[in-house]
């Protein structure tokens, strides 16, 4: 059926109502491959890696497309520090007003952050937590994850760090560590009256103990700091936290009564949970800050 | 509807952005991404402590026992940037733990020859 037909062939077979390929599967088979040659066809994400000026020209013009698209945005936001801006509602009246009598918190972060979003900074913690998890299964030093010439690495870099003498190092690690853990424990246990709280405290704390650690080695930290300790203070603190919040939410939302007292907004002891979940998130943020550290240098904590 | 010389923070944010996103496109070193991917991070903080800003007040902790909405900036994007930097940090954490690893095994950080050498491994 590959001879060619004419228009007028054409025409009376479709008036005939007989316009069948008698053998369709042989012409199908037989027929000429079309030549795809359109511009897709060869301009695929490997054309453009391989031509690496093209990559670049592309990637440029997407990223100054896109600041040009979100200035324009920019261009229609309201105007910076308006009162009267759409983000400045009542959220944020309710908080700043009766967020004092409501939390007890002076600090007005720290009351909508750890009383009437406190299931958010769960949360939060929990992502942290995850975090430092995820960084154990990849790289703690273990049976699964072991290799002999990392081992013997790892026993030379022992006996080069036992070996060097860093006084310079140790002395500002001997003075400043205890002060900037003291300075940590400070921010974390006034973050209901003042600038700070269990997260900023937390990584001073955590940086005062890389700082240790760098100076004094993994042996010393040992003595206090195992992954023992690292576990059962990152759980407990977690746990406390979920314990002191499903109380306030369950007496809280049943109106049972039994509530936290707030205390004089300005005292130490003030501010219902505040204070002890601050607490376990700096706790929770120190250990996690200093794990990171002893998992990325030694692979162990 | 002309704000763009007053939104100033937003624009510098908005371009702090592209530049990371660029890094992001960019860079083959895989290190080198992650320090794009920080760069937005810190563009979207910029961009929401900008929001909530409020020319003339002062930050939402009690001073002089004035409680009063209208003398405290905006507290909830305080709360949003605190959530950011932590779910930025774990993100770095764990990508650059498993960037560790890929350099163990193929000995590379650069993005091409992680690809080709995975791509070999698998037609074995």
């Amino acid at each position: 059926m590959n001879e060619k037909k004419t228009f007028w062939k054409h025409l009376q077979a479709w008036v005939d109502g007989e316009e069948v390929i008698l053998d369709a599967d042989k012409y199908i088979v037989s027929r000429p491959k079309r030549e795809k040659s359109d511009w897709r066809s060869h301009f695929t994400m490997e054309y453009v890696k391989e031509h690496r000026k093209l990559y670049m020209f592309l990637s440029i013009a997407i990223s100054v497309l896109f600041i040009g698209i979100m200035l324009g945005v920019v261009n229609g936001l309201p105007e910076f520090g308006n009162p009267h801006n759409p983000a400045n509602n009542e959220v944020m009246e309710r908080y700043l007003e009766s967020g004092i009598e409501e939390t007890g918190a002076t600090n007005f972060v720290a009351g909508m952050i750890l009383d009437y979003r406190a299931f958010d900074t769960f949360a939060e913690a929990n992502v942290l937590f995850l975090a430092v998890m995820c960084a154990v299964i990849l790289l703690k030093k273990d049976s699964k994850n072991y290799c002999a010439q990392e081992e013997q690495e790892k026993y030379e870099d022992n006996i080069f760090d036992e070996r060097e003498k860093k006084p310079i190092l140790q002395m500002g690690g001997k003075v400043l560590a205890p002060l900037v853990i003291l300075y940590g424990i400070y921010v974390i246990l006034n973050g209901h009256l003042s600038p700070g709280g269990g997260f900023s405290g937390g990584s001073i704390i955590g940086a005062g103990l890389i700082l240790y650690a760098s100076a004094y080695g993994q042996k010393k930290m040992r003595t206090f700091f195992t992954f023992r300790t690292f576990t059962a203070i990152s759980v407990g603190c977690l746990l406390t936290y979920c314990a002191c919040k499903t109380y306030s939410f369950f007496t809280g939302a049943n109106h049972v009564g039994f509530a936290i007292p707030k205390g004089t907004p300005g005292d130490i002891l003030s501010g219902g949970f505040i204070l002890p979940l601050n607490i376990c998130v700096g706790l929770i943020v120190a250990c996690t800050m200093y794990g990171f550290f002893a998992l990325f240098t030694k692979g162990d904590i | 509807m002309n704000h763009l010389g007053t939104n100033f923070y937003e624009a510098a944010s908005v371009i702090l952005f592209g530049i990371g996103f660029m890094n992001l496109l960019l860079q083959n070193n895989l290190i080198k991404k992650f320090i794009g991917l920080n760069i937005m991070d810190t563009a979207v903080y910029l961009f929401l402590a900008a929001k909530g800003y409020i020319s003339g007040r002062v930050a939402p902790i009690l001073t002089d026992g004035i409680i009063d909405a209208s003398h405290y900036i905006n507290p909830v994007p305080a709360g949003l940037v605190l959530t950011g930097i932590v779910v930025a940090v774990s993100i770095t954490a764990f990508s650059l733990a498993l960037v560790q690893r890929l350099y163990k095994h193929y000995g590379t950080l650069n993005m091409d020859e992680i690809m080709r050498l995975s791509r070999e491994e698998e037609g074995e």
